[in-house]
């Protein structure tokens, strides 16, 4: 007996340090990770890489934001909308669990898959060539099921005495809806919505035929519809996380190594900044919105 | 009637918008998969191949035309794609709960302040970045440990697979665990338990359908991952001697080739069909988590 008591607590002494083992692995392993991908990258540095040159990433860095701008303009009104539905109008039903269906379905959507879809409508379909829209509808399509479910938790998570208070007085249910549970839910559907920017970045297989893999741009033209200017949303435009596949794939530039190492440096600096900038924002208006 | 304008303004206008947004993804839903059936039935109904050949058959020479008479067998991809998730799935999944297990019971503070952020972090890192650290560490790696010309392998792709869905395991699996009965704990310590007594033959059995959840979820990342397993996987059309030598997969198939072929013609419909096929493997991931789910309230 005594020893059997023994034998446990040795047992529980080597879990806890094999447990401590695997949490500092996995700790070491990701400051590794990301500490390889900047230092190569700083190494890959030369001058002119943010040049809109066919040898720099400028046009990479300016597509991407840009594409997932436009991604953002298209999806956040449809997700916070559906995400409002459901938190407030949907009645237990069919439909409901149909839509919920649906939103689970989408978000388990290989985005190659999405890729393709959004090559057939946006591309084959419409006759175009490969262009920014098309691959911005592509990204809203992979970030609606997360803009919708953020949208309801937040909405659900307002306390009820708040709905209540704005009901009794006399507003309308969509009025409490816009003036009363959104603001309050605001820094947590940002949160989401920032999280949607930072999948839109990184995103690449979604965007293979429908973005198109290459750019041709002229810096100096400034007129939006012209096709070879940079603002034009209706042109073929590579985003980072592409460029690094294209250099890896089909490059004939004879450093793409290196500019490779350099965009991914680039692409995860993007998103580090990008995730902290979220939490910052969302502890700030959390403060604000709750009166602290 | 300027009631009904005024209720119309404060409350018709704004819910109809949100119901009709609603509806919307509803529709996008289900235009992807018609377009996915249809596209994807092509192989089958237009150039008349069997299911049967598609799904076993290892022979993948289609034919680049509207003719037909090629060879649809993809097999090879089919195993390829199991190969290497379930592979990472063996990797990560022990990592993920030792991982959760220590976030939540043995260092809950260093569990919050390092692990959670650094979970975020491994999250956020895109899948072509995690291809290209594959690509230049790993496959040499690989080749210099076990003498080989090429890197490129199923091993590859498991361990960067595994890496991309240990974040995705281990944060359901702190949920799951999270979820547990206070009272349970209390109650094993009460009876003089260690903690790891506790830990495994408490905790983790009544855990053990939220990781699931987990594991599931993981392992539809892994199949639905494209360009970060075609970096490493070495696109060889043979199967895989063992877990050392090249093969491929179907998303890996479907990012190169999709451009090279004539939409419609029988390549590009076979393409579609392998796109169905990943679709209806979701579906059975879904159903699958909705079952576990089930069961996890019934036993509760």
């Amino acid at each position: 007996m005594k020893s059997e008591h023994k034998n446990a607590i040795v047992a529980d002494k080597i879990a806890t340090v094999i447990l401590y083992c695997i949490a500092g692995f996995f700790l070491l392993l990701l400051a590794g990770f990301t500490a390889y991908i900047i230092v190569k990258g700083i190494m890959a540095y030369q001058p002119g890489i943010f040049s809109f040159e066919r040898t720099g990433i400028g046009v990479e860095l300016f597509n991407t934001v840009y594409l997932v701008l436009i991604s953002l303009i298209i999806s956040v009104p449809i997700g916070v909308g559906a995400g409002i539905y459901m938190a407030e109008y949907a009645k237990a039903g069919k439909v409901t669990n149909y839509l919920r269906i649906c939103i689970e379905t989408l978000s388990s959507l290989p985005s190659i898959v999405i890729g393709l879809f959004g090559y057939l409508v946006f591309i084959y379909m419409t006759g175009s060539k490969y262009n920014l829209f098309a691959g911005a509808l592509a990204v809203s399509i992979l970030s609606l099921p997360l803009l919708t479910t953020v949208t309801e938790d937040a909405i659900r998570a307002v306390p009820s005495i708040y709905k209540e208070g704005s009901l009794a007085v006399g507003a309308t249910h969509w009025q409490t809806i816009v003036q009363i549970c959104l603001p309050v839910a605001m820094p947590r559907i940002i949160t989401g919505i920032i999280l949607a920017a930072g999948r839109g970045f990184g995103e690449a297989a979604a965007l293979l035929y429908t973005a198109g893999m290459s750019s041709n741009v002229n810096p100096n033209i400034w007129n939006p519809f012209d096709p070879m200017s940079l603002l034009c949303p209706f042109r073929p435009g590579d985003t980072l996380a592409l460029h690094i596949w294209a250099l890896k794939t089909e490059s004939m530039t004879p450093n793409a190594d290196q500019i490779a190492d350099f965009s991914a440096a680039v692409l995860l600096v993007l998103i580090f900044a990008f995730s902290l900038g979220s939490r910052i924002l969302g502890a700030r208006l959390d403060r604000k919105m709750s009166g602290k | 009637m300027i009631y009904l304008i005024e209720k119309f303004k404060k409350e018709y206008l704004g819910r109809s918008i949100v119901t009709v947004l609603g509806i919307v993804i509803i529709l996008v839903t289900l235009s992807i998969t018609g377009f996915l059936f249809y596209k994807g039935l092509g192989t089958f109904v237009t150039y008349n191949h069997s299911v049967w050949e598609f799904l076993f058959s290892s022979e993948w020479k289609p034919a680049d035309n509207f003719d037909g008479g090629g060879k649809v067998g993809a097999a090879i991809f089919i195993v390829g794609s199991l190969l290497i998730s379930f592979l990472a799935l063996l990797i990560a999944t022990p990592f993920s709960i030792a991982s959760a297990v220590f976030m939540t019971e043995i260092s809950p503070k260093l569990g919050k302040k390092l692990l959670q952020p650094a979970i975020g972090i491994f999250v956020g890192i895109p899948s072509v970045v995690y291809g290209w650290v594959g690509l230049t560490v790993l496959v040499p790696a690989i080749a210099h440990v076990f003498n080989l010309p090429y890197g490129f392998s199923v091993l590859a792709g498991g361990i960067v697979l595994a890496l991309m869905i240990f974040p995705t395991i281990t944060s359901v699996s702190v949920d799951a665990i999270e979820n547990v009965d206070n009272g349970y704990k209390e109650a094993s310590y009460a009876l003089g338990t260690t903690r790891w007594q506790y830990i495994y033959k408490v905790m983790l059995p009544s855990a053990t359908s939220g990781i699931l959840t987990g594991v599931i979820l993981g392992l539809a990342r892994a199949f639905g991952e494209a360009l970060a397993v075609a970096m490493v996987i070495g696109k060889m059309l043979t199967f895989p001697d063992n877990i050392l030598s090249a093969t491929n997969n179907m998303t890996a198939e479907i990012a190169s080739d999709m451009g090279n072929s004539a939409q419609g013609g029988e390549f590009n419909d076979a393409l579609w069909s392998m796109a169905l096929l990943l679709l209806i493997i979701s579906f059975i991931f879904i159903l699958i988590m909705r079952i576990i789910a089930k069961k996890g309230e019934e036993v509760k």
